[in-house]
């Protein structure tokens, strides 16, 4: 596989933790590399740091101790440029059209499409002059993820982008995914719903109490355990 | 519609195993076109890496060609599938074979069975055309 020492790597944690106030550490000493045109997820229970590095990644929340290279540069203004970040929770303003949305973001950032944009909004019918308050939940997050998708950015941070929708535009999700994303950018996607969507990935980080136990292709655990990462992740997590 | 893969073996043999039977039976012809790394990738709701393992694999076996100007094609060697192809039907038939075995058949009985069968399929065959015929 990637020879990580020779390829610059887009992504760089070196021992990251983060400890919020009176409490136990989110993040501790995560050291990883990531490299560009991978869809990689991010997979962990309930409160094992999937969010609070998701956060770091962005320059939402800063780190403890330990260092983030993307691209280079550390979490900021430059790396905003060509990170997409789809949050957990949705953030756009309720009282906005969707089409209001799609300028706000052409208008914010540089590599945005707004013709795939449009088009993605169509296949999934969703009228552009409804106003995002009177969009269901589910819609509401596919009009994010659509937002977020129509970047030509070189990473790809989606925090449970298909938690909320139901199968059959999960499936449609996935295709997204796999349709929009170009060969050199990377996806880094946190999920618990693991079997609709590990048949897209290249490689799986597992996060357990903060630290990352796994982070392997998901064709070597195939190969190595003979089980499918759902079968794998609960068999690691087996209460 | 993606297709039926299961989860707990490689992805990418599955794909090999399935693009080689679909040239084998002709459903991909000798030197027919395929589609894009991203768009089969797309069909089969897989990572594009995954697929290109699989073309890679494939070409390795001899039975996929990669043309700089024409792009990605199914062998035009025909001896190459035809070996493809008996090399899959011996797997089948070792394989049907040790099962047999382990029911405790004896070469000799599987031989007779097999005959007993296929007349009897035949013999099928050639009713429903008789059917057919007084239709």
């Amino acid at each position: 596989m990637t020879n990580t020492n020779e390829t610059v790597s887009l992504v760089r944690l070196k021992n990251l933790s983060k400890k919020y106030p009176a409490g136990p550490m989110a993040v501790n000493d995560v050291s990883l590399r990531l490299e560009s045109g991978k869809i990689i997820g991010l997979l962990g229970p309930n409160g094992s740091g999937k969010t609070t590095l998701i956060k770091m990644l962005n320059g939402l929340l800063k780190p403890s101790s330990g260092t983030i290279l993307i691209d280079g540069n550390r979490p900021g203004e430059v790396t905003k440029k060509i990170v997409s970040y789809l949050p957990e929770h949705t953030y756009l303003p309720e009282n906005m059209k969707v089409k209001d949305v799609i300028e706000y973001f052409a208008d914010f950032y540089a590599d945005f499409k707004t013709e795939r944009a449009y088009e993605m909004l169509s296949s999934l019918q969703i009228g552009q002059n409804s106003y995002l308050k009177t969009l269901s939940k589910g819609t509401k997050e596919k009009v994010q993820l659509i937002l977020v998708m129509s970047r030509d950015a070189k990473l790809f941070i989606l925090d449970e982008p298909i938690a909320g929708v139901d199968p059959a535009a999960r499936d449609y999700i996935i295709k997204t995914i796999l349709a929009n994303y170009n060969e050199n950018a990377t996806i880094l996607l946190s999920t618990h719903i693991i079997t609709d969507i590990e048949n897209i990935l290249d490689e799986v980080v597992i996060l357990e109490n903060g630290k990352a136990i796994v982070h392997s292709t998901v064709e070597e655990i195939r190969e190595q355990k003979g089980k499918s990462i759902d079968a794998y992740f609960r068999e690691v997590f087996s209460c | 519609m993606s297709w039926k893969l299961d989860s707990d073996r490689p992805i990418y043999t599955q794909i090999v195993e399935r693009l080689q039977i679909q040239i084998v039976a002709g459903e991909f012809a000798p030197g027919s076109r395929l589609k894009s790394v991203r768009d089969m990738a797309m069909e089969a709701g897989v990572n594009p890496n995954t697929m290109q393992r699989a073309f890679t694999e494939l070409e390795r076996l001899g039975l996929v060609t990669t043309n700089r100007s024409t792009g990605r094609q199914v062998t035009e060697e025909t001896e190459m599938i035809q070996k493809t192809r008996n090399e899959l039907a011996q797997t089948q038939v070792r394989d049907f074979l040790s099962r047999m075995g382990e029911l405790g058949f004896e070469k000799k009985e599987v031989v007779s069975l097999l005959n007993a069968e296929s007349k009897n399929a035949e013999s099928k065959t050639i009713e429903i055309k008789e059917e057919t015929e007084n239709d």
